[in-house]
C-alpha cells in the first residue's frame, strides 16, 4: 500500500485537439444512461457520445471521434455550457478514457468541471470568437499540436498564443497538484485516526 | 453562519483539518455501499494499489439491480448478474460486511442502516446514493457523494466537503386524517421549489415532526433531496432512542446509557442559530399528490392542478410541459386520474408502519381489474415482518403482488418497469420522466395508503373518503 502517493502536478497539457461543436451539450449525450449499467469505467471510452457516432444498426456516423485522424487528440474544443445535466461523473470518465486530457471552451457546467478537476483534467475558458478560432484550426490541422500553458493561462497553436482563463481555485489545485483529493487526504491519516478515536462510537476503527 | 445546531456539533466532531482546496476534510463514520455506485470506486482504488482504509465501519447491501420475483443466482439480466458478483468479490477482498440476500439482511439501504442499528445519531454517513439523507432522521449527518468521493471515503474514511447553511423547517400542528410525513415533504417541496434547499441542510422540527414515529421522520428527511438540500435531519428524542434500544448494532445496557447521553449532547441548542426559518401549519395541510414530473408539482388532492402561467415565470415552461406529458388539464383535480399501476415500495414508503397503513384500506376490497399492483417491502426483514402478520395475505388477497425485497419500480432497473404510457401511483420519490423504467410512463406521487386506495378504484382517490378496516395485529 503506498501511503505516500505523489500527486502530479498538472502545469501543461500538449497535444492535438478535436473540436465538439455546439451548446448545451449534456453529459446524457456524452455517455448515454443505458451504458451506466457497468462495475468499472475502463471501457467507457468506446461508448463516449455513443450516440452520435452511431446509428441504431451500429454504423459510423459522421463525427469527428470517428475520423481517423482525430485519433489522437487529447485537448477537446467546445463551446457554450459544456457537460450539463446530471451529475454522473461517468462522463468525464469517458472522455478522459477516450483519450482527452485537457478541454477548451466557452463555459462548462459547474459539477462537470468539478468532476474534471477530480480526474486532473483543466476545463479552460475563452470568448466564442477565440474559441471557434480554435476549432477552425484543429479541423484544419488534426495533426498540430495545442499547447496550454496553466500558469500563464495561454494555449499556443501554429505561430498563434491565446489568452484563456482558469478559475482561481482550479488553477491552485492544478499547479500545487492538491487536485487529488484522495492524496491529499490520505496524507492526513494520523490526524484522521486521532480523530476518530475521539469519537464515543469508534474504537480501534471500528464500531462500538 | 448557523451555530449551535445539530449541524454545526456534528460537523466539528468528525472536521479532521481544513484543505488547502478550502474544504473541510470530514471524518466518516459509516459508508454505505452498494452495487451500482461503488464497482468504479474500487476499481480506482485497485488502479492506484489502495486498500480500503475502515472496511470495519463499511457496510455493503444490494438494491437496484436486484430482481424482486426471485433471489435465484445467476440473474436473469447477465448486467445485474455482473454487477453484484463484482460487489460480492470486493468486499470479500476488503473485509466489507454485506447484507447479502442468502443473509435475510438484505434491503434498500436506506432502509437496512437504520433497521439493523447501523445508523445512529450524531455519527457521519456517507453512501453514493442521493437518498443517503434518509439516515438524518436520527440526527445523523448523512448525505450522498458521487463516484470520485466514494475512493476518498474508500481509500481514506474521509470526504471533503463545504459546509452548507442551515435552514430549520418549523411544522405546527397535528396532521389531519389521512395525511402522512410524504404530504409534508410533499408540501414542503412544493413551498420551496425543488432548487430551494440548494447550499441548505434542512432541520425538520416541530409538534407535527416531534409527534410522528421514526419511519415518519426518515420518508421527510428522505425527500430533502427532492427539495434540493443534500441532507436533512431531525433532533434525535425519546422516539429515537425506544426505536433504536435492541437493535444489533447498538450498544446495550449501561453503554447505551451512555451513548445516549452523547446523543442528548449533539442536538440543537434550544438558542442556536439558524441561517433560514420556514413554518408550515402541518395541521391545515391535505394528502398530496404530484401533477406534475418532477416532485415539487404537487397539489392537495381536492385542490386545482395550477395554471402553468400562474407560476413564477422560470416554471411556466417546465408546467406546461408537464401537463402535456401527464394528460393533465388546469383546473382540474387530481382526484379521479385513472391509473394503470399501483407501486407500494421504495426507501421512502416501505417500511412496516407504511405496509400496515396501506394495508388498512386494502383489507377485505379488491384491486381494481384494470390496474396491476404490487408491494416492495423495503427490506427482507420487513417483508418478514409483515409477513408475520399476516399482511401479505391481505394485500394478496386483494390482488397485489406481494414481491422480494429493493429498489424495484423506484427506477425501473430490474425488471419491474412501467411499460408505454402507463400511469402509475406511486409511493416513491421521483416522477421524472423515464424514471420508472418508460420514457412515456406517467408517475404520480402520493403517501401509502393514497396508493392503496389508487390501487381499488383505479383512479387516484382522496383516501379520507374510504373506510379504514382495522386489522388483527
Ligand atoms: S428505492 Fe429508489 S430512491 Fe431509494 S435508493 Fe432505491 S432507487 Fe434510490
Amino acid at each position: 500500500m503506498s501511503d505516500e502517493l505523489e500527486i502530479p502536478t498538472v502545469e501543461s497539457v500538449t497535444g492535438s485537439g478535436v473540436a465538439i461543436r455546439g451548446n448545451d451539450i449534456d453529459t446524457d449525450q456524452i455517455i448515454p444512461a443505458r451504458f451506466m449499467k457497468v462495475v468499472t469505467f475502463d471501457g467507457l471510452g468506446e461508448f463516449a457520445f455513443f450516440d452520435q457516432r452511431f446509428d441504431d444498426a451500429d454504423n459510423q456516423k459522421d463525427h469527428p471521434l470517428n475520423e481517423p485522424a482525430h485519433q489522437d487528440a487529447s485537448v477537446m474544443v467546445v463551446n457554450a455550457n459544456f457537460g450539463c445535466g446530471s451529475s454522473r461523473e461517468h462522463a468525464p470518465q469517458a472522455l478522459m478514457r477516450w483519450g482527452i486530457d485537457a478541454f477548451i471552451g466557452e463555459s462548462f457546467a459547474e459539477i462537470f468541471a468539478g468532476n474534471c478537476l477530480a480526474l486532473g483534467m483543466p476545463t479552460l475558458e475563452a470568448d466564442a470568437e477565440t474559441v471557434t478560432a480554435i476549432q477552425e484550426w484543429v479541423e484544419v490541422n488534426p495533426d498540430g499540436d495545442l499547447e496550454i500553458d496553466v500558469a500563464a493561462e495561454t494555449v499556443t497553436y501554429g505561430d498563434t498564443t491565446v489568452e484563456v482563463s482558469v478559475d482561481d481555485a482550479q488553477r491552485k489545485a492544478l499547479l500545487e497538484g492538491v487536485w487529488d483529493t484522495t492524496a491529499l487526504m490520505k496524507a492526513n491519516a494520523e490526524t484522521v485516526r486521532e480523530t476518530a478515536e475521539a469519537l464515543p462510537y469508534v474504537e480501534n476503527g471500528k464500531r462500538v | 453562519m448557523s451555530e449551535g445546531t445539530l449541524y454545526d456539533k456534528v460537523w466539528d466532531r468528525h472536521a479532521v483539518t481544513r484543505l488547502p482546496t478550502g474544504q473541510d476534510q470530514l471524518f466518516v463514520g459509516l459508508h454505505l455501499i452498494h452495487e451500482v455506485t461503488s464497482p468504479q470506486a474500487f476499481g480506482m482504488l485497485r488502479e492506484r494499489d489502495l486498500e480500503v482504509a475502515y472496511p470495519d465501519l463499511t457496510h455493503a447491501t444490494v438494491d437496484h439491480i436486484v430482481p424482486t420475483s426471485s433471489k435465484d443466482r445467476p440473474y436473469r439480466d447477465d448486467a445485474a448478474e455482473e454487477m453484484m458478483a463484482e460487489l460480492e468479490e470486493n468486499v470479500r477482498e476488503s473485509g466489507i460486511e454485506f447484507s447479502h440476500p442468502e443473509t435475510g439482511e438484505q434491503g434498500i439501504v436506506h432502509v437496512i442502516g437504520p433497521e439493523q442499528g447501523l445508523t445512529q445519531p450524531g455519527t457521519t454517513i456517507v453512501c453514493g446514493d442521493s437518498h443517503t439523507s434518509t439516515h438524518g432522521a436520527f440526527g445523523a449527518l448523512a448525505f450522498g457523494i458521487g463516484t470520485s468521493q466514494i475512493r476518498d471515503v474508500l481509500a481514506t474514511g474521509t470526504v471533503a466537503m463545504e459546509k452548507q447553511q442551515v435552514r430549520k423547517i418549523e411544522v405546527t400542528g397535528d396532521l389531519g386524517d389521512g395525511v402522512e410525513a410524504k404530504d409534508v415533504i410533499l408540501e414542503i417541496i412544493r413551498r420551496l421549489g425543488t432548487e430551494g434547499g440548494v447550499g441548505y441542510v434542512y432541520e425538520y422540527a416541530g409538534e407535527a415532526i416531534e409527534n410522528m414515529d421514526m419511519e415518519g421522520r426518515m420518508s421527510i428527511c428522505n425527500m430533502s433531496i427532492e427539495g434540493g438540500a443534500r441532507a436533512g435531519y431531525v433532533n434525535p428524542d425519546e422516539t429515537t432512542y425506544a426505536w433504536l434500544e435492541g437493535r444489533e448494532e447498538v450498544p446495550e445496557d449501561g453503554a447505551f446509557e451512555e451513548r445516549k447521553a452523547y446523543w442528548e449532547s449533539i442536538r440543537s441548542d434550544p438558542d442556536a442559530e439558524y441561517d433560514d426559518v420556514v413554518t408550515i401549519d402541518g395541521g391545515a395541510l391535505e394528502p398530496v399528490v404530484t401533477w406534475g414530473t418532477t416532485p415539487g408539482q404537487g397539489v392537495g388532492v381536492t385542490e386545482p392542478i395550477p395554471e402553468p402561467e400562474a407560476l413564477p415565470a422560470e416554471k411556466v415552461d417546465t408546467a406546461r410541459r408537464a401537463q402535456e406529458h401527464m394528460r393533465v388539464e388546469p383546473g382540474d383535480t387530481m382526484e379521479g386520474y385513472e391509473v394503470d399501476v399501483a407501486f407500494l415500495g421504495s426507501c421512502t414508503n416501505a417500511r412496516l408502519p407504511d405496509l400496515r397503513r396501506a394495508a388498512r384500506i386494502v383489507k377485505g376490497r379488491e384491486v381494481d381489474p384494470d390496474v396491476r399492483a404490487m408491494v416492495v417491502p423495503g427490506s427482507q426483514q420487513v417483508k418478514a415482518a409483515a409477513e408475520a402478520e399476516g399482511l401479505d395475505e391481505i394485500f394478496t388477497e386483494a390482488g397485489f403482488d406481494w414481491r422480494g425485497a429493493g429498489c424495484s419500480m423506484c427506477l425501473g432497473m430490474n425488471e419491474d418497469q412501467l411499460e408505454g404510457d402507463e400511469a402509475c401511483a406511486s409511493s416513491s420519490n421521483r416522477n421524472f420522466v423515464g424514471r420508472q423504467g418508460s420514457k412515456d410512463g406517467r408517475t404520480v406521487l402520493m403517501n401509502p395508503r393514497m396508493v392503496a386506495a389508487a390501487a381499488i378504484n383505479g383512479e387516484v382517490t382522496d383516501v379520507r373518503k374510504i373506510k379504514e378496516v382495522a386489522l388483527n395485529e
